[in-house]
């Protein structure tokens, strides 16, 4: 992944609009934040090939970091605190935002096919 | 000896090497066969490497490569059960403890190492170490193997008392280290885990012990 380049992204997010997608969008503080902070809570969401169609998006830069937004027939997909990107080898927007210590916090991704399913110990 | 066969159930890759390598490196060193049997690839980890190089899709394939590379360095076999990160406690758990079962039934082991359900901190150590339990308890008890569990909640020993067994596993630390940098995604998270906690030394200390607690079975 690299820095965010808004120009490419919202390139690749127009490119995608109106059309069926999957998405995976994902935030968290991870599973042990409680263990090692008393007071802290243990959040975190995620949703993993959600299929939909947007009607367009848009990614906005808040100094620092970015936030995407995807406008649905019916409602609304939304990430904030993304930093960087990645168009990968299967054509697919990854975008992620990382803490100081490079873990990830949050995740959106959009893919014209589905995103793999399970762990395919196969492969 | 030659009877003995050890079977390690975590459902993370790096479960092993942070909380039982020490353990298995001296198991290695009496002869005695070692077998990982990992639940998930930890593709939904946050650790994603220092500086950064995997992402959300391509770290499930990092971390079985370094699954992989760890066992090499700890001398085990390998086995992936092929759950997801993070959602084994959605997953039936009657389903679960059959799946192990038939494993356990396959591999004969004398003893199983996995987490105490309840007071292992994530979720999925949780579950999978309650599916464990399901699974041996059906198990004839002329074949059913010993349970070591490892606790790793704040104030399990408020609960749960000594563990049965304090290794120290000093000897083998090399070994451990070894173990835990394979899994290189995930080592500096892990590392710093130890390091930024208020007692460090006693992370550390507590990372040169490896304890456990015997499961009874009734």
């Amino acid at each position: 992944m690299k820095a965010i380049e808004q120009s490419i992204v919202q390139e690749k997010i127009n490119e995608l609009a109106n059309q069926d997608v999957y998405v995976h969008l994902e935030t968290t503080n991870g599973a042990y934040a409680s263990h090692f902070d008393e007071k802290a809570y243990n959040v975190g969401a995620f949703i993993r090939n959600a299929q939909v169609t947007y009607q367009h998006g848009k990614i906005v830069s808040t100094g620092g970091s970015y936030r995407v937004g995807l406008k649905l027939n019916l409602g609304w997909v939304y990430a904030e605190g993304v930093t960087d990107f990645e168009i990968d080898d299967k054509g697919r927007l990854l975008m992620a935002g990382h803490d100081r210590e490079g873990r990830l916090m949050v995740a959106l991704e959009i893919s014209e096919t589905p995103f793999s399913h399970e762990a395919d110990v196969h492969e | 000896m030659s009877n003995q066969h050890v079977v390690v159930i975590f459902p993370h890759p790096d479960d092993e090497s942070f909380g039982a390598s020490g353990t298995i490196s001296k198991f290695r060193a009496e002869g005695i066969p070692v077998t990982y049997l990992c639940g998930t690839l930890g593709e939904m980890g946050r650790n994603m490497g220092s500086p950064v190089f995997a992402n959300r899709e391509t770290l499930s394939s990092f971390r079985r490569q370094e699954l992989t590379e760890a066992a090499k360095r700890l001398d085990i076999d390998v086995e992936l059960l092929g759950y997801r990160d993070k959602t084994l406690e959605f997953e039936p758990k009657d389903e679960v403890a059959d799946y192990l079962r038939e494993k356990l039934e396959a591999l004969r082991p004398s003893l199983v190492i996995t987490h105490y359900p309840g007071y292992a901190v994530h979720p999925d150590h949780d579950a999978l170490a309650a599916a464990v339990v399901a699974a041996i308890g059906q198990m004839k008890e002329s074949v059913r193997p010993e349970v070591w569990m490892h606790a790793i909640s704040n104030y399990h020993e408020e609960d749960l008392g000594e563990p049965d067994y304090i290794f120290d596993i000093e000897p083998y630390w090399e070994q451990k280290l070894a173990a835990i940098q394979a899994h290189l995604s995930q080592a500096d998270g892990m590392m710093s885990l130890i390091d930024n906690h208020d007692q460090k030394s006693e992370q550390t200390a507590r990372l040169k012990t490896e304890r456990f607690y015997k499961w009874t079975f009734t």
